[in-house]
């Protein structure tokens, strides 16, 4: 792949950091409203191949191939020009978990939404990061300002791994939103220098 | 959550129907972009001004190429040009075997963010 290219413009243009962050969670957890608050929220559509091979339809080695289309939250936070932020809505349903594989690929790390009135809805999240070993950070969702919970109770009621950080907020402000992610990546820098210190 | 899926399967309406071409007529039904893979991340950008003979690009390969202007990921081409990631990738594949555009490949997802990149992220996120 060329590392240099000629452009129009005589300027060499540099290529841009852009940093991927999911924002997971199940249904009605607020993965939409917290896309939004803190970016700029686009449209995006993935169309994807099911290929299904079942037995019965199996004549000739002919595969079935289908297509789904999956709308995604989709956001966008410009640090600086050269640095960007992507945050992603994983589609819920279970049936586009296949999609969280491409998506978490690469991720800088994901923010998993719990609702404490439906905390099991996070749990597969939480199981699919800690098993891809994606760092994340737990965020309760506090509707109506309800704290009903103290954040360490709900980091022991999800069994958590030490250390990984629970926070309280309000998807609605961007505030709280942005409190999140500044909480996301300080994790993530220190589980690096962690590492590179054990090394 | 059942009835809850029940319910959303019932509720694509209009635009989250999908279009009403079939996505993949644009890419005359392929689903794989030629010459390998390609990141949703990745960066694309538009090599010369040089025009090539248009052949059997399409119009979305031209708005491709004029969106790539500037370094652009994959998923906001998507985006801006309202078409599915899928779509864009084989679009992509074709363009890229054209020399129309170069491909700039995100850092593998093996290495480790750069603890320098995280903080300025940190920074940045207080100073919105």
């Amino acid at each position: 792949m060329d590392s240099v290219r000629s452009d129009r413009n005589g300027a060499s243009s540099r290529i841009p950091v852009a940093l991927k962050i999911l924002i997971a969670g199940g249904f009605g957890a607020g993965k939409t409203t917290m896309v939004g608050s803190v970016s700029e929220i686009r449209p995006l559509q993935t169309e994807e191949i099911l290929t299904g091979v079942e037995g019965a339809d199996d004549i000739g080695g002919v595969e079935s191939k289908t297509t789904t289309t999956v709308t995604m939250d989709f956001g966008r936070i410009t640090i600086t020009e050269d640095l960007q932020l992507y945050l992603f809505g994983t589609p819920g349903q279970d049936r586009f978990w296949f999609l969280w594989d491409e998506l978490s690929q690469g991720a800088l790390g994901a923010v998993v939404l719990a609702d404490t009135r439906r905390l099991a809805d996070c749990f597969p999240s939480i199981d699919y990061f800690e098993q891809r070993g994606t760092p994340f950070v737990v965020a309760v969702n506090c509707f109506e300002s309800e704290q009903r919970f103290a954040a360490d109770a709900v980091g022991r009621a999800l069994d958590l791994d030490a250390g990984v950080p629970v926070v309280l907020f309000d998807a609605r402000e961007s505030l709280g939103a942005r409190n999140v992610l500044i909480e996301l990546v300080e994790y993530v820098a220190r589980r690096q220098l962690l590492s590179a210190g054990s090394r | 959550m059942r009835p809850a899926h029940s319910r959303l399967d019932n509720d694509w309406l209009d635009r989250e129907a999908g279009p009403v071409v079939r996505p993949y007529a644009m890419t005359q039904g392929r689903v794989s972009p030629t010459g390998g893979g390609i990141d949703m991340m990745a960066f694309v950008v538009a090599t010369s001004a040089e025009t090539e003979p248009a052949g059997r690009l399409q119009p979305e390969h031209h708005a491709i190429v004029a969106a790539a202007w500037e370094p652009i990921p994959v998923v906001e081409l998507a985006s801006t040009l309202d078409l599915s990631v899928g779509v864009v990738r084989v679009l992509l594949g074709d363009l890229r075997s054209a020399g129309l555009i170069s491909m700039y490949e995100p850092p593998a997802a093996s290495r480790p963010h750069d603890v320098d990149v995280l903080k300025a992220v940190v920074n940045g996120l207080r100073a919105l």
